[in-house]
């Protein structure tokens, strides 16, 4: 697992909605459809990504195809990181 | 008039016409009709009678929408239930309800299972999404997919004093209540916001709340009665896109709650979306902030701005005419069309204009009652001025301008308000002293620029027991619906409390 991937996981789970199951989730899991993250919890993952990868998400950024599943934060973060 | 034949009127009137988009797929009136009626030809071959409850655990889909006029087809009543919900609720309001089916969607397996297997009224639960897979843990389970069937449909006997709605709502007592609407209430609140509001059937009206919250649920109602057309997004998340879908869409109408506006203007770039064809933004839930409606007008002037009261009791009290906004600009406005309003002392004598006190509402909109709770029903169903009419006393306390205009005061009971959403500080305890280690826990809302008010948590732990705050809000998440949850948590070595022991709320904060 990638360090981008490792180190977010581990702030969803420690900050989001985990529900009744626990924390298994998959690193394609849509974080929307799955009610793991909800619409002001974006708001504070986009402030979290931020601060730790320090850049700023533009609003157009803030599309499901950049923040909804693991995979597309670690895609996005890379390429803002590569930039 | 029924409910749902304000909808099949508008089918008659514009078959062909798009009635709602969502998930990038345009459905007709006519195809709506279509699904809804072939559903309910396969509930009612299922067994599902007039009068049954069919709950709906859905986000935000043309299956949630198809689902609410399929039960009304088969004159049963529909029970949104939030897609937030966790299990144990969720199984709460199924059993108390004694819901017949279930119509749900497939990632939220993990808590529809487990409210299934501590409810035995359910004789099916259709899960939508379930093609990968069906979950083969409950033989009752099955495939919405398959509701496609053939079966003849009969039309049933129902009429404007049956119920068609049972709507979930916290109270302070911590348990939720089932809010009974008749077809009459929910038609007489439809008809009457959407004559306010001047709805059209050139209009495009985006619905960013859950059809669950009763706002949201009243977009497709109206939206329907009147014959526009419905963009129904999944949430407001992702703030960008909604704003993209509007204007492609050329949306006239936005309704929204206070945290919807304050994610709208959290963004950097929100005047590159002019949205030229926005004619009306509708807010409800809670109050817009003096400075947001500021902002709101400058960003879209050529909209009129509704400032709106309700309660899921009776859905909707008041609005404030746009043109008065710049006249009296913190005030939720005057009754609605067809229902009258007034202020009240303790012993329930009418109060003059100028005067502060509790609001009452009567109206062909005020709900039936509680499910199936007589007392808490007597203490909002009072008798009215007609021999055998019931009035809404709504709790809230208003005062009214020396033309009687009203203006929002204070709640009488506890209740948080937050993200829109009624919070039951009790409800949240209930939790808190079920969680190992907590002694004593006093939850109170704070003010939040986003939220509207943030839940907050006072706790007093056990002896040798240490908790983080975090741990203390998970837990919270797993049993809690995301905005009940809280987001501060205070560790104190003891709560105040008066002379009975009684934990005392006053100054904590």
């Amino acid at each position: 697992m990638s360090d981008i991937k490792s180190q977010v996981r581990t702030y969803i789970v420690d900050n989001f909605i985990m529900g009744s199951t626990g924390s298994q989730f998959k690193d394609g899991d849509s974080f929307m459809e799955k009610h793991i993250i909800d619409s002001t919890g974006f708001l504070e993952l986009v402030t979290y990504l931020e601060e730790t990868y320090n850049f700023v998400v533009a609003d157009e950024e803030m599309v499901p195809e950049n923040l909804d599943s693991l995979n597309a934060i670690d895609a996005y973060v890379s390429r803002k990181k590569a930039a | 008039m029924l409910l749902h034949q304000l909808f099949e009127q508008s089918v008659q009137r514009a078959p062909d016409k798009v009635a709602l988009v969502a998930d990038g797929r345009r459905h007709t009136y006519a195809e709506l009709d279509a699904q809804a009626t072939a559903l309910a030809a396969v509930l009612q071959q299922r067994g599902l009678q007039r009068g049954d409850r069919v709950a709906t655990f859905l986000d935000n889909g043309v299956e949630a929408v198809v689902s609410i006029y399929a039960a009304l087809k088969c004159g049963a009543v529909f029970m949104p239930i939030n897609p937030l919900t966790k299990q144990d609720k969720l199984a709460y309001m199924l059993n108390d309800a004694r819901t017949s089916v279930l119509i749900a969607h497939a990632p939220l397996q993990s808590e529809f299972e487990g409210a299934l297997a501590q409810n035995q009224s359910l004789h099916a639960c259709l899960v939508v999404g379930s093609d990968d897979g069906l979950p083969p843990s409950d033989a009752r389970c099955l495939p919405y997919s398959s509701s496609a069937g053939t079966a003849s449909f009969e039309v049933p006997a129902t009429i404007d004093q049956d119920l068609a709605g049972l709507i979930y709502t916290s109270g302070s007592t911590g348990d939720p209540k089932g809010v009974m609407l008749t077809h009459l209430n929910m038609v007489s609140a439809a008809r009457s916001i959407s004559s306010y509001l001047a709805m059209q059937p050139d209009d495009t009206v985006i619905c960013v709340l859950p059809l669950a919250f009763d706002y949201g649920l009243y977009q497709v109602l109206m939206s329907f009665l009147v014959g526009a057309t419905l963009v129904l997004e999944r949430s407001f998340s992702f703030p960008v896109k909604v704003l993209e879908t509007m204007a492609r869409e050329k949306v006239t109408i936005f309704p929204g709650v206070p945290t919807v506006f304050s994610l709208l203007m959290n963004l950097k770039t929100l005047r590159d979306h002019p949205l030229p064809a926005l004619r009306k933004i509708t807010n409800t839930a809670a109050a817009l902030s003096e400075e947001h409606i500021r902002q709101l007008r400058s960003i879209f002037p050529q909209t009129q701005l509704y400032s709106m009261y309700g309660l899921t009791e009776c859905k909707r009290v008041t609005y404030l005419p746009p043109e008065q906004l710049d006249i009296r600009p913190t005030s939720v406005g005057r009754g609605m069309p067809n229902e009258e309003v007034w202020l009240v002392d303790a012993a329930g004598q009418r109060l003059p204009n100028g005067s502060t006190g509790e609001l009452v509402i009567r109206g062909s909109n005020v709900m039936r009652g509680y499910w199936e709770k007589p007392a808490q029903t007597a203490e909002r169903l009072k008798p009215g001025p007609i021999p055998g009419e019931l009035i809404l006393h709504s709790g809230d306390i208003f005062r009214t301008d020396d033309e009687g205009w009203l203006y929002f005061v204070a709640r009488k009971d506890d209740i948080i308000k937050s993200r829109g959403e009624k919070v039951s500080p009790r409800e949240v305890e209930n939790v808190l002293y079920g969680m190992p280690g907590v002694l004593e826990a006093a939850v109170v809302g704070v003010p939040d620029p986003v939220l509207g008010e943030a839940v907050k948590a006072f706790v007093t732990l056990k002896a040798g027991v240490t908790l983080t705050e975090r741990e203390v809000i998970k837990y919270c998440l797993s049993k809690l619906e995301s905005f009940m949850a809280p987001k501060y948590v205070a560790f104190v070595a003891e709560l105040p409390k008066t002379d009975t022991g009684k934990i005392k709320k006053t100054g904590l904060a």
